[in-house]
């Protein structure tokens, strides 16, 4: 095979692509420039789900919540926390009249 | 640019998967899931450039898992297999190690501004040093708790190539007065509202000789997911302190009190680091050593193995006094057998451990309880506190013997 249909056939399949100039000798590090892979997870369908995508994909991806412990002691309390904790510590800018449709949006959906 | 070699491996790699999945990768790994062993655990298997497949946590900002059969292939963890870990989703993606430099600052009589080249022109130092995230396992906590919900594979071990921190505080004259380091990256919050991710070490650590500026990993460049080109190495201590992209070092007077140290990765201020199963410490301290832990990697959980006799194997660390004795039970913890210890690659490391045992027929509880040079000794029943840090019970392994 050919060093350019290699290169090609890589790129095809997605793998050399994400990252360029990018060398494993460890004598001279060199400039990096580096892609993430697209975001595969997704907010399931439920109640309010635009207002949870408004307010919370800002900073990260729909698996934060996803991969939460789940059952009986992971419902409107646990969620309300979670969300009282992104806006008091993590400064998320979420209006007051969001807060409860987000709440109710996790509580019923995950 | 990638050499022929490299490009190979990489394209044989992707034919492998492709293969599986209609030559459509990203979509592939998505759909090729792995399930951890706790309620909720299943995880996308994902690739990431200069990684190999690993389980997925989150995708912004990236937390990667390492699968825990890659503890057995060897001592050291592959670059291509050590585990990811962000706070904040505005991380670097284009670094330029030519311009990159080191800030230092603050309480000291030269303000130093340290460039790649300059670290490497200075006196390198080597150590092979367990790095693992405070909440590695969280996911079998019980009761469950918030957070980025682990299974073992939240750890890694490699040999750091740096400069001693010390160095470079002692080229800035550290004044008097000063009391800690604080150390920042590149990395950071999407929103100025969210508090920078930063973090502080006592300044008699931060000058132990041990603490390291480090720009190689396994003899190459880091990763650029596990901080390249520099990133802090804290042997002994939980990841929170290993700053990736470490660009700002500040000598302060005081006692840092951002959000990172004084109200995150905390723990309950006693010996075990617990409290009662869904209570709150009175009062907590920043998290800082490694318990002791050990684990077997050649048997997963669930499986079927031969009867007769079977050559158990696996690792065990702690956080700095190195490891003295690893015992290895067949009868769920009812009588032991100490195992041998393999080379020492120091204090800091994975240290490799086996022990020939006899199955008979029908099933078996194994376990590997290991004990420091500090005479720690891992719990029999897990501990907890309401971050879900520092799991470090006996593990099981439920094998049946045919």
């Amino acid at each position: 095979m050919t060093r350019a249909t290699l290169l090609a056939l890589a790129s095809a399949i997605g793998l050399a692509g994400g990252i360029s100039a990018f060398t494993l000798t460890a004598a001279g590090a060199k400039p990096v420039n580096y892609k993430l892979p697209d975001e595969t997870s997704q907010f399931k369908p439920g109640p309010n789900l635009d207002v949870v995508k408004n307010n919370c994909t800002a900073c990260h991806s729909a698996d934060y919540i996803q991969t939460q412990p789940r059952g009986p002691k992971f419902k409107k309390d646990f969620w309300q926390a979670e969300v009282n904790k992104m806006i008091k510590v993590y400064g998320a800018p979420i209006e007051e009249a969001d807060i409860g449709k987000i709440v109710d949006y996790l509580t019923a959906t995950y | 640019m990638l050499d022929r070699r490299e490009m190979m491996k990489r394209v044989g790699a992707g034919l492998a998967f492709g293969a599986i999945s209609g030559l459509n990768p990203l979509k592939a790994f998505a759909a090729n899931t792995v399930t951890l062993p706790f309620d909720n655990g299943e995880r996308p298997l994902v690739k990431y450039p200069q990684k190999r497949v690993m389980i997925g946590l989150t995708s912004r900002p990236p937390q990667l898992e390492t699968p825990f059969s890659v503890f057995n292939e060897s001592v050291i963890t592959p670059n291509d297999a050590f585990f990811v870990r962000y706070h904040l989703a505005d991380i670097p993606l284009n670094i330029d190690p030519d311009t990159f430099t080191i800030e230092v600052k603050g309480k000291v009589d030269h303000p130093l501004k340290l460039s790649l080249k300059d670290l490497k022109k200075m006196k390198a130092t080597e150590i092979v040093a367990v790095n693992q995230c405070s909440g590695n396992s969280r996911g079998l906590s019980n009761p469950r708790v918030a957070g980025g919900q682990s299974g073992n594979g939240a750890m890694g071990n490699a040999r750091w190539r740096g400069v001693p921190l010390k160095a470079v505080l002692d080229q800035a004259g550290v004044q008097t007065g000063a009391k800690q380091v604080v150390f920042g990256g590149m990395d950071g919050p999407v929103s100025d509202k969210t508090p920078d991710f930063a973090k502080a070490l006592d300044l008699d650590h931060a000058r132990d000789g041990e603490v390291m500026l480090a720009y190689l990993m396994n003899g190459r460049d880091l990763p650029i997911l596990n901080g390249f080109p520099v990133r802090l190495v804290v042997p002994g201590y939980y990841g929170t302190y290993w700053v990736k992209h470490l660009n700002e070092i500040t000598v302060i007077d005081s006692v840092f009190d951002n959000f990172w140290m004084k109200t995150a990765y905390r723990i309950p201020d006693n010996a075990c680091a617990c409290v009662e199963p869904g209570t709150a410490p009175k009062a907590t301290v920043p998290i800082n050593k490694f318990n002791v832990r050990s684990f077997i990697t050649n048997v997963a959980d669930g499986a079927k193995v031969r009867s007769g006799g079977k050559l158990l194997k696996g690792i065990a660390f702690d956080g700095g006094t190195g490891i003295k004795e690893v015992a290895v039970s067949i009868d769920g913890g009812k009588t032991w057998k100490n195992a041998r210890l393999g080379r020492n690659y120091g204090k800091y490391s994975f240290r490799e451990w086996r022990v020939p045992v006899k199955l008979a027929a029908g099933p078996h509880e194994l376990k590997v309880r290991a004990t420091s040079n500090g005479g720690q000794v891992q719990p029999a029943e897990a501990t907890w506190n309401p971050a879900g840090y520092m799991r470090n019970v006996i593990e099981t392994v439920r094998v049946t013997a045919a």
